[in-house]
């Protein structure tokens, strides 16, 4: 045995732990960069970071109007998932039959793919309010999760602690507001952080379905992109695509850090 | 089939209001469960006000379940309940084998929660909330959340929140088996020292004939499924409970009885 008293293996320092993500991803993109450059291959088939940078600077206008678009979307679907989700959750939770006859219901709206089901949603509802067909394509993708998790939770509540209640004669609204949302809270969290994910995902898929008819979010500027073959702006939307998706998820999780990490196990510092 | 006997939770007017009425009057408890598995048979008990009452007997022998029938967290299959007014006042208190503890809510909170329940505000209920955390020697904890606490101070916990609510009669169900034996000798002092002070009546659930000898003034002594309650031993010491009483030559003779009455019974 080593007489040696750092025997635990010392986690990296902060600032190298972002350091050398960037580093990798800076000596990506200047392979990138040289790669385009020597080999000289066209803008159209693969265009150079620097020349993405450039659309993205040079249509700004354009591309944020359209970032703005599929942000608002996004959002809008994903609380109405949130909603609707949690809504039919309490309604299973506290009926048994509800949830029988329902629930086969939400497994098929969820299994069925999307993209099959967006012409029918898009004729019914989208020709006179095309926004209100992608809200409602959007929200069927990011609704499940919700749904699923948050029925889970609500059932997962202490049995001694629901007894407790009973015992100190809590009302139905104390039982609901004292022990089973905190209970459920961390499954809410933990599916919201996937139909995050997903309402975005539902946003574009959308989009895409509806084709030229809407003409304003980010998946239209890349089809758009694509027909014109102006591929760095087609890049370009599809970064603030990326970018858009990894703020969504760290918002959530620095949601859930801040609702359970004070009392939650998922949140609690390992032991060394 | 159900029984024509008439449950009664609540004392009916005209009962026997006396000093020497029970707190708690149990005839002919019967359990059954949906499957025909009999849990109880034919309870009679009487729990007298100000008694330390054990009920020892092997897992499985109903002990919980007429624990949960006094608290009225299960309905006999036959028998009667009678509660003398007296048990009343701060209601009853209840202790489970696990802390019971929600995960979510600081110490304070906690113990806060029968008299939240009850509709008390915050600031109305932190004299008595503090007051309890004191009590069980958790001054200090109140915002720790149950992750940050040993077994043992959940247990605390556990009982400050049963006491917060002032009751005359405390229900416990084997509330220090999960826990180590320094732990426990700890909590079983300190819980004699709380139930002299605070005058309490406890039932108090255990399969450990040490425990039970050492805390009671009676013991109920059970025998396995269906559960009866197969004799009734009184502990009697004049001296306090403490470490001279647990080597004294009257706390085996009473081990002996008790584990002979166990084995009676068929554990």
């Amino acid at each position: 045995m080593s007489v040696a008293p750092d025997l635990e293996v010392r986690a990296f320092p902060r600032w190298l732990r972002v350091a050398v993500p960037v580093l990798l991803g800076l000596l990506f993109l200047g392979g990138w960069e040289l790669l385009v450059r020597t080999l000289e291959i066209p803008k159209f088939v693969l265009p150079a970071p620097s020349m993405i940078v450039a659309a993205l600077i040079e249509d700004r206008a354009t591309l944020l109007g359209s970032l703005w678009v599929t942000l608002g979307l996004t959002l809008a679907a994903f609380v109405m998932a949130l909603v609707l989700g949690f809504a039919f959750a309490v309604l299973f939770a506290h009926s048994r039959l509800m949830e029988m006859s329902l629930f086969p219901y939400a497994v098929i709206l969820q299994v069925t793919p999307i993209v099959s089901i967006a012409p029918l949603v898009l004729i019914w509802v989208g020709l006179g309010h095309l926004e209100w067909a992608l809200l409602i394509l959007a929200t069927i993708v990011a609704f499940f999760p919700i749904l699923s998790n948050s029925t889970l939770g609500l059932k997962s509540v202490d049995h001694n602690l629901q007894e407790l209640f009973q015992l100190y004669g809590a009302s139905r609204w104390q039982r609901f507001r004292r022990l089973e949302l905190p209970s459920a809270l961390p499954y809410i969290l933990g599916g919201a952080k996937i139909s995050g994910g997903l309402a975005l995902i539902g946003a574009v898929v959308a989009e895409f379905v509806a084709g030229s008819g809407t003409g304003t979010g980010l998946a239209w500027r890349i089809i758009e992109s694509g027909n014109r073959l102006n591929i760095p702006r087609m890049f370009a939307a599809l970064l603030l695509l990326s970018l858009l998706g990894i703020l969504i998820f760290f918002s959530l999780a620095w949601l859930e850090k801040r609702l359970l990490g004070h009392w939650h196990e998922s949140a609690r510092p390992r032991d060394s | 089939m159900k029984s024509p006997v008439v449950l009664s939770q609540d004392s009916a007017p005209g009962t026997d209001e006396g000093s020497n009425a029970p707190l708690i009057r149990l005839r002919g408890v019967e359990k059954r469960y949906k499957g025909g598995v009999a849990a109880l048979a034919g309870v009679d008990l009487d729990i007298a006000e100000g008694e330390f009452l054990s009920l020892l007997g092997p897992s499985g022998c109903g002990k919980t379940t007429l624990l949960r029938i006094i608290a009225g967290l299960a309905k006999p299959s036959a028998g009667r309940v009678e509660a003398s007014a007296k048990a009343g006042g701060g209601g009853i208190g209840f202790v489970f084998q696990e802390p019971t503890l929600m995960p979510w809510a600081s110490v304070f909170d906690n113990v806060y929660l029968p008299l939240q329940l009850a509709g008390s505000s915050r600031a109305a209920a932190a004299a008595a909330v503090e007051s309890a955390i004191v009590r069980v020697g958790l001054a200090g904890f109140e915002g720790t959340y149950p992750r940050a606490l040993s077994g043992g101070m959940k247990m605390r916990v556990s009982i400050a929140r049963a006491l917060v609510t002032a009751p005359r009669l405390l229900l416990m169900d084997e509330p220090f088996a999960a826990l180590d034996e320094i732990t426990r000798f700890k909590l079983n002092d300190d819980l004699l020292a709380l139930a002299a002070e605070q005058r309490w009546t406890v039932v108090f659930v255990t399969h450990s004939i040490f425990e039970s000898v050492y805390l009671s003034t009676r013991i109920a002594v059970m025998s396995a499924r269906p559960g009866r309650i197969t004799r009734l031993i009184a502990v009697e010491s004049d001296g306090p409970r403490n470490v001279a009483f647990r080597t004294s030559p009257d706390y085996g003779a009473l081990c002996r009885a008790a584990s002979a009455a166990l084995a009676e019974g068929g554990a």
